[in-house]
């Protein structure tokens, strides 16, 4: 049995398109990541999957459940943690804690051992009312409210958004020990060096998926030839990359640009053309690429 | 670039207390003219309380600071006329077309009719979005907003633009494309001061302070940050100083 089905599932908001046709599966256990810009169909398609909202077509099922017909079934066996901090602010770290677990027909001692490695974290300020906690801990807080009725499989609407990098580092920690657990977990994210962290993911545009993969499988499929190019002076430098006929892509990649270049066309000229554009001291490397190479060629940008 | 000169923004010990939380702590710096001056730190090391005394919406509690030449405790009304700002939580008014929002904006930061005429002109031009004047903002690719957005933030040629996190949730072509507006700024001669949690995006600015509970621990230019803290990318120097913090972050 698979944690998630689905199938051709659209949605559209009056003529916005949000879902134009979307398909794939989560086996139970698996953390799948999707990624893709904001507007791209990400908290759509996590509403249809959690039975907050109906698919205009298509179908998908949640732990072999009809997202339609069982969806007071799936409500008990799913974990949502939405992108909005949506805990009771007026009530405190371990009253939200405990109305949740009421609502699901459980105590916090039940699972507890589910959550205790989050909630150790929070647990010094459980007396403090859940609207006065700092952005990191609303977000430990909620993620023990998603998880205290044992969900099989937990849907986390970018979680992560607006978080700094060690703080995102340290909750992808917190999600690998989950799986453990045997949750499969469905993480959306706007973050492209996340997708190195999960099992799978799928890339998402515009309401549609670019591809479906491994992040290895996802690197690997890239076809085009792509070096990354240095030298005094990076911003000139872009713009001039742009100029030359045989390089199809230049973009600025941290400290160094990321190029594409027709079949043929060599290093060497490469830095033949820009020396005489004035660069000296040039430095071009063969380099794998990344997932944002991928995503960018992929959705054609 | 003249560096003594041409000082927009200088900071001397500058400190913002909450009780007996001292929000940030004795911070110096000073940013030079046309600079990109990437402002990092772990959520909950006090970005926003700094950013918001230099933009001269909070007093600070102690220290020195100036701001295009105004002082952060008396002329904060000088300062937010001389400033731009933009965050990527909240830019540009959805319910609006692209025209009422530029008259909006320039409505505020004092220009007078003719030259939010011809300013929203040569903008939309310059955007190629001559054929979107009419447009509701809401209606606009994501990516478009925020060309705007930014474009209506040194709409009024201020001295120094202020972005909060500009480019979180976007793609990573919008991403890279809004950088090469930046850099277009910065060469007119805009300081820009911006925040970020792409490390990649730090290595784009010509220096980067890092906060740490409060204070500046680290500041320099990417290449000099990565050799002192032997590391190979600027998300390696981060992650070491922002592992450091007693803080629990926000």
């Amino acid at each position: 049995m698979t944690a998630v089905s689905a199938i051709d599932l659209e949605k559209s908001y009056g003529k916005v398109a949000a879902l134009k046709g979307v398909g794939f599966d989560v086996a139970p256990g698996e953390l799948f990541g999707i990624i893709g810009p904001d507007g791209a169909g990400k908290t759509t398609l996590f509403r249809i999957l959690t039975t907050l909202i109906l698919a205009d077509k298509g179908s998908a099922s949640v732990v072999g459940l009809d997202v339609v017909n069982d969806y007071k079934e799936i409500r008990k066996k799913v974990g949502y943690m939405p992108g909005r901090f949506s805990l009771y602010q007026d009530l405190t770290v371990e009253e939200n804690l405990k109305f949740f677990a009421t609502l699901f027909n459980t105590t916090i001692e039940q699972n507890y051992y589910l959550i205790k490695d989050i909630y150790v974290q929070i647990e010094p300020f459980k007396k403090r009312r859940a609207g006065a906690l700092s952005g990191g801990m609303k977000q430990k807080l909620a993620l023990c409210c998603a998880l205290i009725h044992k969900p099989e499989v937990l849907f986390l609407d970018e979680p992560t958004t607006g978080v700094d990098p060690v703080s995102r580092k340290e909750f992808w920690e917190m999600l690998r020990r989950l799986k453990e657990q045997g949750i499969a977990i469905l993480v959306s994210t706007p973050y492209m060096d996340e997708a190195s962290l999960c099992d799978r993911i799928a890339l998402v545009d515009d309401g549609t998926f670019l591809g479906i993969d491994t992040p290895r499988g996802i690197v690997d499929s890239y076809k085009e030839i792509i070096w990354s190019v240095k030298a005094p002076g990076m911003p000139k430098l872009l713009k001039a990359l742009r100029t030359i006929p045989e390089v199809k892509t230049a973009f600025a990649f941290g400290d160094v640009h990321h190029v594409t270049v027709k079949s043929g066309y060599t290093m060497d000229m490469l830095k033949s053309d820009l020396g005489q554009k004035g660069f000296r001291d040039v430095e071009v490397e063969k380099i794998t690429p990344n997932i944002e190479d991928a995503y960018m060629l992929l959705a054609g940008k | 670039m003249n560096m003594e000169n041409n000082i927009v923004i200088h900071t001397d010990k500058l400190t913002k207390k909450f009780g007996d939380f001292t929000a940030v702590d004795h911070i110096s710096f000073d940013v030079a003219q046309g600079e990109i001056f990437g402002f990092l730190g772990a959520n909950g090391a006090g970005k926003t309380t700094a950013m918001r005394m230099l933009c001269g919406l909070s007093k600070p509690t102690s220290g020195k600071g100036t701001v295009a030449g105004f002082d952060v405790y008396t002329q904060s009304e000088d300062i937010k006329k001389n400033i731009g700002y933009m965050s990527q939580k909240f830019s540009l008014y959805e319910d609006l077309k692209v025209w009422e929002n530029i008259r909006l904006f320039g409505g505020i930061y004092g220009m007078n009719d003719k030259q939010i005429a011809e300013g929203t002109d040569r903008m939309l031009e310059s955007l190629d979005f001559t054929q979107e004047r009419d447009t509701l903002v809401k209606a606009l690719p994501l990516g478009w907003k925020q060309k705007l957005a930014f474009s209506l933030a040194i709409f009024h040629h201020p001295k120094i633009v202020f972005l909060d996190e500009p480019t979180g949730g976007v793609d990573p072509a919008t991403r890279r494309k809004f950088w090469e507006l930046i850099y277009d700024a910065a060469e007119d001669g805009i300081t820009v001061f911006v925040t970020t949690h792409y490390m990649d995006e730090a290595e784009y600015c010509n220096r980067v302070s890092i906060m740490v509970d409060g204070r500046i621990d680290a500041l320099d230019s990417p290449s000099n940050l990565k050799k002192q803290y032997c590391a190979d990318s600027m998300d390696e120097v981060f992650t070491k100083l922002a592992r450091k913090a007693q803080r629990t972050g926000d």
